[in-house]
Parts: C-alpha cells; sequence; structure tokens
C-alpha cells in the first residue's frame, strides 16, 4: 500500500509538472503582449520595451519557464500584472469560499442524485421512474447560467426566501451550491439508477430474498453498497467538472471564490494569475482523483492497490 | 456599456453631456447608495487604474489639479486655486488651495505635486498612463530611466508648481485633470509599496474605509474634503461579482440603486419599454466611435476608390437597429458631442449603385475576396455579417474571421494580417473630451507600428505635421476646433474607415438616489457621478 502510495504522489507530482509546462507554452503562445496590455494604448515604443524588459519577458521561453518553476517551488506565485498584488495571496482569499461552494454542492448532487437513481431503480419502467428520468436528463442538459438565474428569480426574487446572490450567510449558500450540483445530480441518478438495476439482478439479491430478509434490509445491506461504488470514482473526476461549473455559477450569484478570480484574470490577460488559478485547480484535480483510487479499496476489498 | 471586456486594453469611457448641467450645488447631504459590479475592481491607484469601473472610483478618491465641472466636459481647477499659462504657452504656474489635505490629515504642498507627477512618469511604476505626459519638459529622458526626476516640473514655492513644457500643447490642461495626474501622498504610498492599489490614500470626496476582495467596497464621506458640501451621499457601497442580470433583479427588488455594468442586452429591450422605468432611465451621448477599418497598405484597399466604395456599401441604420437602437449612426471618426465635429458634413451615402461603379472603375467590376476580422462578443459577430451581407451586394466576398479580442487587437497590430477590422467591443472612446485624442495612435503615422491601434496602418505626414500645428494653438480654442475639423474631414477624403455609429449610453437608477439627469450620464464619471448624486430620502 505505502508503496503504491508512494508511486502514485510521484506520478501526481510528474502530472502537476507537465501540467505547468503546457499551460505555460500556452499562455506564451497567446498573441495578446502583456507588456502592450500593462502600458496601455498611449504608451511609446520604448515604454514596452522597458516593462518587457522588467517583466523579464524578453527571455527566452526556457529561461522564463524555469524561473516561474524555481519561484513555484520556493511558493511564489508572483504577481498580478493588474492588480499588482501577491498571486498566492489573491488565491488563498479566496480558496475557502470556492471549496465551502464545492463541498456543499458535493453533497447536494450526492443526496439529490442518489436517492432519485434508488428511487427510479426500484420503480423501474412506471411513471416515478419516467418522470425521474426526464428531469435528470434536464439537470443535465440545462445550461448552469439559466438554472441559477431561475432559480434565484423564483426563490430570491418572488418568493423573497432567500437572498439576490451574495456570500456570507447560510441562505447565500443554497442556490449556489445547488445550481452547482444539479448537473452532478443528473449523471449521478442515472448511474445509481443503472448501477442498482445491474446489482438487482445479481445472484445474492435473489438469495438473500430467498432467505426471507426484509426488502428494506436487502436494499441498504446489500444492494446499495455494491451499487454505489462506480459512485465514488466518479467523485474525484468530478472535481474537474466543479471546476468549470464554479466559474458561471460564482459569476451568476456573485461568490467570491477562485471561479471569478480566474474569469477576470483571463479576460485582462494577467498571465500571473492564469497560472495560479489553474496550477490550484490541477492540484485539485490530481489529488481528487488520487484519493478517489485510494478510497475504492477501502470501500471494495475487491479492488487491489497495484 | 458592453465594451467592459475592454478594460485595461482600450481605456475608460467618456461620454459626452450637454454644454451646461443644471447641477443643483444646494441638494442636501446624507443617505447612502449601493452600486453593484460584475466584476473586481483591479486597483485603484490612480497611476496603475485605466478600466471605465475603476475610473470614476478613482476620481471620488483622488484630486488633481484639474477636474470638469459636474455633468459637463468643461476644465475647471480642482486642487489648483489658480493656474496660469505663459505668452508661448510652455510654462504653466499652479498654485494650490489652502489648508487642502489628504485624507491621512496631512495639508497637501507643491512637493506632492512633483512626487505625484514623477511617480506616475517613473519607468519602474510601469503606468498605462505615462505617455500622457509626453509634452512635459525631460519626460523623455526620466521615462527612460535615466536622470532623478522631471525636470519640467519646479516646485517655487510651498504652495506652488511650475510645469515647463518642451512644445506648446493646448490638451495639458485636459491631461492633468486625467486620473494619472491625481496628487497622491508620498508617505502613504511608499508604505504601501505594490499593494497602494488596495490601500489607496487621496484627497477626493470619499475616503475608502473597507475592501473585501470579490464582494464589496466602502466609501466613506471625507469631512475635510476641500469643496464645501460635497459629496452629497454619506456612503456609498459597491457590491462585487454580480451578474448584470442578476444586479437588474437586485434593483428591482430594491436592494441596489445603480446596476453598474448598465441593462444586459438581454433585457434592455423590455426596461426601455417598461413605463415603470420612465423616470429611472437616462440616456446620453458618448464619446465612442464603432468603426470598420481598411488596410490601406494591403491591396485592393490601398486604391482609395475601393475605400470609398466600401463607405458607400454600408448600411448604417440596419446595423444601429440591430443592436435595439444603442447608438446613432457616424459619418466621420469623431463623435457628435466631440469639439471638432463637422455638423454640416454629410458623409458617404449609402448607395450600393454607385459603389459598384465606383469600385468598377478601380478595376474591380467582379469585386474581391477579403477577410474582416472581429471580436468573438455579441453583437459583434451579428453586426460582421450585415457588413458581410452589404458588401456582397458589390461583389465583395468577406469572409468573417471571429476571434478572441486579444487575438483581434494582435491582428491589427501587424501590418499585413487584416485587412478589415469591425472596431466593436475595442472601438476607440476618448481619453478626454479634445478631438486630438482621436487622431493620433488610431489614425497618425505613430500608431501605424507593429502592435499599434492605428488598425487602417493610415499614415499621412501632412495631416500629421497639421495635427501637431493645431495642438501648439494655445489660447485660440475656436481656431484650434476648426483645424481639427478639417483634419477629420481630409483623412474622410482618404477613406481608410468607414464610421459606422457612436454608442448612446443609458443607465438605469433607483429612485432612492437623485440628480440632475447630466450626473447620471456625466461625461468622465460612469457609470454616474458619485459625488453629486444626492439621496432622496435627504430632501
Amino acid at each position: 500500500m505505502s508503496a503504491y502510495l508512494i508511486r502514485r504522489l510521484i506520478e501526481s507530482a510528474l502530472i502537476l509538472l507537465g501540467i505547468t509546462f503546457v499551460t505555460f507554452l500556452l499562455l506564451y503562445l497567446v498573441p495578446a503582449d502583456p507588456a502592450r496590455q500593462i502600458a496601455g494604448r498611449s504608451a511609446t515604443a520604448e515604454t514596452v520595451a522597458n516593462i518587457r524588459d522588467q517583466l523579464g519577458l524578453n527571455d527566452p521561453l526556457f529561461i522564463q519557464y524555469f524561473r516561474y518553476l524555481g519561484n513555484l517551488l520556493q511558493g511564489d506565485m508572483g504577481r498580478s500584472y493588474l492588480q499588482r498584488a501577491e498571486v498566492a495571496e489573491l488565491i488563498a482569499s479566496r480558496l475557502p469560499a470556492s471549496l465551502l461552494l464545492m463541498v456543499s454542492a458535493i453533497i447536494t448532487e450526492l443526496v439529490l442524485g442518489l436517492t432519485i437513481g434508488v428511487v427510479a431503480a426500484l420503480r423501474r419502467n412506471r411513471p416515478a421512474d419516467h418522470s425521474l428520468m426526464i428531469f435528470s436528463f434536464v439537470s443535465i442538459s440545462a445550461p448552469q447560467f439559466v438554472i441559477g438565474i431561475l432559480l434565484l428569480y423564483v426563490f430570491a426574487v418572488q418568493l423573497g426566501w432567500l437572498p439576490i446572490g451574495g456570500y456570507g450567510t447560510f441562505a447565500h449558500l443554497i442556490l449556489p451550491s445547488i445550481t452547482l450540483g444539479f448537473l452532478g445530480a443528473g449523471w449521478y441518478s442515472r448511474m445509481m439508477r443503472s448501477s442498482m438495476i445491474d446489482v438487482l439482478e445479481q445472484d445474492f439479491v435473489r438469495t438473500a430474498r430467498a432467505k426471507g430478509l426484509s426488502r428494506l434490509n436487502i436494499i441498504t445491506r446489500h444492494v446499495m453498497p455494491n451499487a454505489i461504488l462506480p459512485i465514488i470514482a466518479m467523485i474525484g473526476i468530478d472535481i474537474g467538472l466543479f471546476m468549470s461549473g464554479i466559474v458561471v455559477v460564482e459569476s451568476v450569484f456573485g461568490w467570491p471564490g477562485i471561479g471569478q478570480l480566474a474569469w477576470q484574470a483571463i479576460q485582462r490577460v494577467d498571465i500571473p494569475v492564469i497560472m495560479g488559478v489553474t496550477m490550484v485547480s490541477a492540484t485539485a484535480i490530481v489529488l481528487g482523483n488520487l484519493i478517489a483510487d485510494l478510497v475504492a479499496p477501502l470501500i471494495d476489498p475487491r479492488i487491489k492497490t497495484k | 456599456m458592453k465594451n467592459k471586456l475592454m478594460a485595461g486594453v482600450a481605456g475608460l469611457a467618456l461620454a459626452a453631456g450637454g454644454a451646461f448641467a443644471q447641477v443643483n450645488e444646494d441638494a442636501p447631504q446624507g443617505g447612502e447608495m449601493v452600486v453593484t459590479y460584475q466584476d473586481d475592481v483591479a486597483t485603484l491607484d490612480p497611476a496603475i487604474g485605466y478600466d471605465w469601473q475603476n475610473w470614476s472610483m478613482i476620481k471620488s478618491l483622488f484630486d488633481g489639479l484639474m477636474g470638469y465641472e459636474p455633468g459637463t466636459t468643461t476644465l475647471r481647477n480642482e486642487l489648483a486655486a489658480s493656474h496660469e499659462i505663459s505668452e508661448d504657452g510652455t510654462v504653466h504656474t499652479f498654485v494650490l488651495k489652502d489648508g487642502i489635505t489628504f485624507h491621512n490629515g496631512r495639508e497637501i504642498t507643491a512637493e506632492d505635486v512633483k512626487y505625484s507627477l514623477e511617480r506616475v512618469t517613473d519607468p519602474t511604476t510601469r503606468s498605462p498612463g505615462a505617455g500622457f505626459f509626453g509634452m512635459i519638459a525631460g519626460f523623455d529622458t526620466w521615462n527612460a530611466g535615466e536622470g532623478d526626476g522631471l525636470s519640467g516640473v519646479e516646485v517655487t514655492g510651498d504652495k506652488t508648481v511650475q510645469i515647463t513644457l518642451s512644445r506648446p500643447d493646448a490638451t495639458f490642461t485636459h491631461v492633468m485633470a486625467l486620473n494619472f495626474a491625481s496628487i497622491v501622498p508620498r508617505e502613504a504610498v511608499e508604505a504601501s509599496g505594490e499593494d497602494f492599489g488596495r490601500e489607496p490614500v487621496g484627497s477626493g470626496a470619499f475616503r475608502m474605509t473597507e475592501w473585501t476582495p470579490g464582494q464589496q467596497l466602502v466609501f466613506e464621506r471625507f469631512e475635510d474634503y476641500h469643496r464645501a458640501g460635497v459629496p452629497k451621499l454619506d456612503r456609498v457601497t459597491f457590491d462585487i461579482g454580480l451578474d448584470p442580470t442578476v444586479a437588474l433583479l437586485r434593483l428591482q427588488n430594491g436592494d441596489a440603486d445603480v446596476p453598474g455594468d448598465g441593462i444586459p442586452p438581454a433585457q434592455f429591450l423590455q426596461v426601455v419599454n417598461d413605463a415603470a422605468y420612465d423616470d429611472q432611465l437616462v440616456e446620453g451621448g458618448q464619446l465612442q466611435t464603432g468603426y470598420i477599418t481598411m488596410n490601406t497598405q494591403m491591396a485592393p484597399f490601398d486604391n482609395v476608390d475601393v475605400r470609398k466604395a466600401v463607405n458607400m456599401a454600408i448600411n448604417k441604420d440596419r446595423i444601429v437597429q440591430m443592436i435595439n437602437n444603442r447608438a446613432v449612426p457616424a459619418n466621420q471618426p469623431l463623435p457628435p458631442t466631440m469639439p471638432g465635429y463637422a455638423e454640416d458634413y454629410e458623409g458617404y451615402p449609402f448607395d450600393h449603385e454607385a459603389a459598384r461603379e465606383m469600385l468598377a472603375e478601380a478595376g474591380f467590376p467582379d469585386g474581391f475576396t477579403t477577410e474582416l476580422y472581429v471580436m468573438n462578443v455579441d453583437p459583434n459577430p451579428r453586426i460582421a455579417q450585415a457588413i458581410q451581407q452589404d458588401l456582397s451586394e458589390i461583389g465583395v466576398n468577406a469572409e468573417i474571421r471571429s476571434l478572441a479580442q486579444a487575438n483581434v487587437i494582435a491582428a491589427g497590430g501587424e501590418k499585413d494580417q487584416a485587412p478589415m477590422i469591425w472596431s466593436g467591443g475595442m472601438a476607440w472612446i476618448a481619453d478626454f473630451p479634445d478631438p486630438s485624442n482621436f487622431y493620433g495612435p488610431i489614425l497618425g503615422c505613430a500608431g501605424a507600428t507593429p502592435g499599434g491601434w492605428n488598425w487602417a496602418w493610415y499614415c499621412n505626414e501632412d495631416l500629421d505635421q497639421r495635427a501637431a500645428d493645431a495642438d501648439a494653438m494655445v489660447g485660440d480654442p475656436a481656431a484650434r476646433e476648426e483645424a481639427w475639423r478639417q483634419i477629420y474631414l481630409d483623412i474622410m477624403e482618404d477613406a481608410p474607415w468607414v464610421p459606422v455609429f457612436n454608442e448612446q449610453r443609458f443607465t438605469l437608477h433607483s429612485t432612492n438616489v437623485a440628480g440632475d439627469d447630466s450626473l447620471f450620464v456625466d461625461p468622465v464619471h460612469i457609470p454616474v457621478n458619485y459625488d453629486y448624486i444626492h439621496s432622496a430620502e435627504a430632501e
């Protein structure tokens, strides 16, 4: 197990290293010149050259890359071109909000998705199943932007139960979590349904029924633990999906997380911030996958850690 | 208003109000206002901030020597008690008002003026506004990182500063009213270092008391402000991170007073046609022009007749209709509210027949194939399609290249890449209300360099000389305005652009805040003039 863990950690570090290189290369290739963006349109060619020089943008790609990497390893992500603030500070001030939103969205999608999936599987091919599956289809297809605005309109404007966007209290958290968790809930309900149906047809379920166990007991003790396995693996992978989702959801609800920060940095070609947010999200995704792989054998001993 | 993506790229928006605004100086003080924005504020450092969101916030936190009468484009003394210009127009002497202080309580002296101007032009400050100060003597060496200060700025007394220019320049007083010329306290800048933009200390009508990144900023009245009775409001709160659609919901719900990003395009017609908003909607002009550039150094646009034919081919009324009449058709580079605009110029007529004939005479009876670059954010691709359709009427087949803003700007800055560009989303908006501001970088030879903003690559040395001569006409505004008018009319003879429209500005506000309409479409303060708007409750 520990050898496996070490190998996976090294692999993860290599993946992250690869991501730094690819991101750096892509941003280097973007035709927009950060020096010109900083200098403004009234600047002379000399001013622009001077800024390029100060930022070290005239150095060859590899020198720039290794300088960045060296600083990164010391925990220095540089300063925002535009805001002039430390990138690490900007991200640190926004990370808690994003993590809070993600955790509550994961809870939302699990509760919603698993409940719908189980009910649909047990009512297979009946009206309840059909309507739940239509609901999950809608939740997968509907753009998060639309869902967010719709929820705001109904629950915040019309009914006045919840605040119209913002951050701070539990009431502020409800609509963004539902919006972000909605998409995943659709996927999970479909996966849970088919996974349940698979397991329900297994021999051991028939055996359990034959020996007279109650229906509730069969489902909670024998079917669900087996059906839930593929879902656990999904959560880790899902982090990537969340990272793209929070950009939209945070901008609809005014949630002060890193999605909002990333969106603005991209619009303004603020390269140090883009790099910083990319690295943080990549780390979250890699860690998410790692944890999913490590947890799976604990839940299902049949999966071996090789 | 949708141009907010241009933040930091193409600068700020200015809109033109009426000649004289009826600002009620005696409006009561008190009350507060909530303004919403989608984007977090990039910085409040006056040497750095250069997007239309932070532009007017900085105006409320900082003051310079010069400023504008609220709601107008009329210059007035701000921190300066007096301003004198020497006979030859090269020496400007400013005397500071007595007893004025920064937010930290320290009195402002002439040394602060020198420090502030040297800071903004210091190459290590990396200010996007440094280039505006090029007329000050000693700028070239100081901005190149040599010498120990701006030699043209001299402190001649505790409250007196003398600024020597290397050439007479009529735009200098406007430049001294730019945010970049704000006076900052050295001790606060040095204490904060790179973080001054987060911890601003100025001498403006408001001081910043709170900034929670991504959530909220709070401005509170500066009790010792140098103008008695200003600002009107006790507090302005900025709620950050709200999508414009959500901001509108907040306004309807009474949770916000001014949606800073304007009315979202999808709700525009609904709001404008709703009688309930009649008292809350203000329309004003904007010092902006949307145009199509034709690369005058690329065939076939190196032929002036081809460019004229294209000018006659575009149905501008239809394009204005497409954007719900949020603009007025244009026939020249300057917007109507800019001094120097030629009222009686009729421009090129919209006439497909004449355009086809002219194209045939120019040697293209069967038209030609070209490319039209456009920023990929609505409504610009739709506008590009309308242009494409018009061009096909005269036999020109334009393929649309719809790209991200940065890529279009980069293509325009290459000498031989973009034959045609629709400027929407990146269009030129004036930094200050003066005709010269529409020339240099976008139509002058100086802008026709790699990475420049003169995407037509139009360079007419004769006009460059006349532009320089016009700017040297200090003390004769009428003659200068006429000189500029002729320059732009002559540019239209060469037809490097198709001027398409001038955007109009629509500002929505709650009934909780009041003031003259001009304050809500203030030429210099966007979305509204924070200092002079008052609370309806306080009345």
